[in-house]
């Protein structure tokens, strides 16, 4: 089937400091795809710089193409009507993303006008449908109220109805719940997700929480240092990480039941964008790390028909993981 | 159990908020009787949701604030009049960590400058013993006296936790506030604090209150768990035994929205409603708007904390109920 996005050697440089170095992630149609890593791994910067919005000083290469169409170097005209028409996206700071001195009837209308051909009467029925949809109790009422009149959550539900609004086919989501509390981020969650199925959308969820992307994704992909280190299907990933970074992530998340053990927490600190090692990027923090590491940075190779590692000695890794199963 | 070094019973603390520019005042009840005991070297964890008045607590506790009602002792005597000597003395022997590391550091000085500050402040040995000390601080959290030269910005976030772990240490505390310490950091980063401060922890028999609304941290590295809404305590009991078997209804639904890898999200709680609102706290179970198994006593009277078994407490009419049912 072909992929409904496909990044290909997608790379970001900021005054001349490559930040993206290499990325290649294809998202099929309906599919929940998690972008894991460590703050500044490249999460965001991968969709910004897909949906042409970096700034001046970015420099970006590659391929980002959207049902075959390339869309990088593609003309504004085309790229307004892409973003938030065919590939939504919603931020972690909501409030910031609202404009504040705007009701929501009109923010929301704003973003109907400008991907739905609605008219009149239809525009505002269509806002208060979204808000409803969203589960903002009395939307009709409540269309005219201001950004600063809704809870946190209530303000992430409403851009939900933002991003909705122009019927998207993917929803790029950038930790949407990082800034709530623990019983409000399930009702978002929990939102999304039964949003996604009504309307077979596909949703990219980025997210430094594994337990978030362990729960609501179908596929992971795991960021290190602007490259993708292992992408495997989500049960997979957190049953048995390949990469020693996936498994050093899984093994620093402290256990909610069961015995306590010690957390095996990744020694050192992600490298400096503007002094990455010549050879793998993890090797100065790599448990296994070998003299062959330090060559060339390991190119992300399936090791099996759907999950790929960028690790020579993923071989290895695999290997000692088949031998515990066949035990 | 070892003695307790911390004993807070029933503390209050209200602030008076104006909403708007004509605003009526409106009293917020951040804590609302709390009682919580510490024993010597253990850890107490207190969860709950944002404005649940775990920090308010966190600061009544270190004396920082004045409690309106109810009273902290530490070590068996009452916390002294801030200002005096006694308090002083007592201040020494406690000390605290904040979530952001950055703020509670003075970005123009180097950091071996910052952990030694304390030594200076209370007079504690001669110069070259604390430039000593400074260095075996530094070693305690894992870092180097070249970490010590630089300046805050030059470090990490997990490194700059360090620091401000390793200048609360200066003096030799025996207990220490930890505040959200770890969550401002990565998942990587977190657990090489979260290490650290087991093993300080128990080399040198700290004994701990350590504030979080990540039940992950807070089982790592506590003893004794209590979970909070709206300032008043719902359940407290044992780390393991709390989250393995939540008993309250609102423990039962944190518990149900931590996500975990290996586990879809069937079968979650998810509440329903706004986040719990300290300006207009609810009558009767301040939790009954958003409680899945609310019943028409729990719009009206106050549930108290009980205690269930063992060293269980909970604050249900449904659990405590049930038990005296049971008893009956
Ligand atoms: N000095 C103050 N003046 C007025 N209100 C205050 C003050 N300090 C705290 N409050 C209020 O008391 C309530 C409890 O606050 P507190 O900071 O203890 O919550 P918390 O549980 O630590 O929350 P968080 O998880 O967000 O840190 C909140 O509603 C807060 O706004
Ligand atoms: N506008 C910008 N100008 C310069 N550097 C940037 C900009 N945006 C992001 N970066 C850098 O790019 C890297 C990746 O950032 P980002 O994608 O935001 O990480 P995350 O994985 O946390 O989402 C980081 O080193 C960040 O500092
Ligand atoms: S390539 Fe080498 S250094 Fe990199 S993750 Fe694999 S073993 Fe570790
Ligand atoms: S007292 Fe009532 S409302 Fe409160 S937690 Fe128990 S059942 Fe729910
Ligand atoms: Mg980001
Ligand atoms: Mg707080």
């Amino acid at each position: 089937m072909a992929a409904l996005v496909n990044i290909q050697d997608l790379r970001v440089a900021f005054s001349g400091v490559p930040v993206l170095r290499g990325v290649d992630l294809a998202l099929q149609k309906g599919e929940a795809v998690g972008l894991v890593g460590e703050s500044g791994s490249g999460k965001s910067v991968t969709w910004l710089s897909a949906l042409g919005l970096l700034p001046r000083q970015a420099t970006v290469t590659g391929s980002v193409r959207l049902d075959g169409r390339e869309l990088l170097g593609a003309p504004a005209s085309e790229l307004d009507q892409v973003r938030g028409g065919r590939i939504a996206m919603i931020f972690q700071d909501p409030a910031s993303a609202l404009n504040p001195v705007l009701t929501i009837r009109k923010q929301l209308c704003e973003a109907l006008a400008l991907h739905r051909d609605l008219q009149g009467n239809a525009v505002k029925a269509e806002a208060r449908r979204l808000l409803d949809l969203v589960g903002i109790p009395d939307a009709g009422r409540r269309l005219e109220a201001y950004p600063h009149e809704f809870s946190g959550g209530q303000v992430q539900r409403i851009m939900i109805a933002m991003a909705l609004a122009g019927n998207p086919d993917v929803l790029i989501a950038d930790e949407p719940t990082t800034a709530l509390d623990a019983t409000i981020q399930a009702q978002i969650l929990e939102l999304l997700s039964s949003i996604r199925r009504e309307f077979a959308m596909a949703m990219v969820l980025i997210s430094h929480d594994l337990g978030v992307v362990a729960e609501n994704c179908d596929r992971v992909a795991v960021m290190y240092a602007g490259r993708i280190v292992e992408q495997a299907p989500a049960n997979q990933l957190f049953a048995d990480p390949v990469h020693p970074y996936a498994q050093g992530l899984i093994g620093a998340l402290p256990p909610l039941d069961g015995p306590r053990r010690r957390l095996t927490a990744i020694p050192g600190t992600v490298p400096d964008p503007a002094k990455m090692p010549d050879g793998c990027a993890f090797a100065p923090r790599c448990a296994m790390a070998a003299e062959a590491c330090n060559l060339a940075a390991p190119p992300l190779a399936p090791i099996a028909n759907d999950r790929v590692v960028a690790c020579i000695r993923a071989e290895a890794s695999r290997r000692a993981l088949l031998g515990i199963a066949a035990e | 159990m070892s003695p307790p070094l911390v004993e807070v019973s029933a503390i209050s603390r209200s602030y008076s908020m104006r909403s708007g520019m004509f605003g009526r005042a409106t009293a917020v009840h951040a804590v609302d009787g709390v009682s919580l005991t510490i024993p010597k070297g253990e850890t107490l964890g207190l969860v709950g949701e944002s404005g649940s008045g775990k920090s308010t607590t966190g600061r009544i506790v270190l004396g920082l604030e004045p409690p309106d009602r109810g009273e902290v002792r530490f070590d068996g005597k009452p916390m002294a009049a801030p200002g005096t000597p006694a308090w002083r003395a007592q201040r020494a022997r406690m000390q605290m960590i904040f979530q952001d590391p950055l703020g509670a550091l003075d970005r123009r000085l180097p950091v071996a400058t910052q952990i030694r500050e304390p030594l200076d402040i209370h007079g504690i040995g001669t110069p070259a013993m604390r430039d000593e000390r400074v260095r075996e601080l530094l070693r305690a959290v894992e870092l180097t006296p070249a970490h010590g030269a630089r300046y805050p910005g030059a470090l990490s976030g997990g490194q700059r936790q360090r620091i401000v772990l390793a200048r609360a240490l200066a003096t030799n505390p025996d207990f220490l506030v930890c505040d959200e310490p770890v969550s401002a950091l990565d998942v990587s980063i977190q657990a090489q604090v979260v290490n650290l401060l087991c093993d300080l922890q128990a080399q040198l028999s700290l004994t701990l209150l350590f504030i979080s609304h990540d039940l992950r941290v807070v089982r790592q590295i506590s003893n004794i768990v209590a979970v909070m809404y709206l300032g008043r305590i719902v359940e407290i009991g044992s780390a393991d035994d709390l989250f393995a078997r939540p008993e309250h209804p609102y423990t039962q639904a944190l518990v149900s929205a931590s996500p975990a890898p290996g586990r879809r999200s069937a079968g979650r709680i998810v509440l329903a409603g706004d986040p719990p609102n300290p300006a207009a706290r609810p009558q009767g179970c301040a939790f009954h708007p958003r409680c899945p198994r609310a019943i028409a006593r729990c719009a009206s009277e106050v549930p108290a904390l009980s205690t269930l078994s063992g060293d269980r407490q909970v604050a249900c009419h449904l659990v405590t109920g049930a038990q005296a049912r049971d008893a009956a």
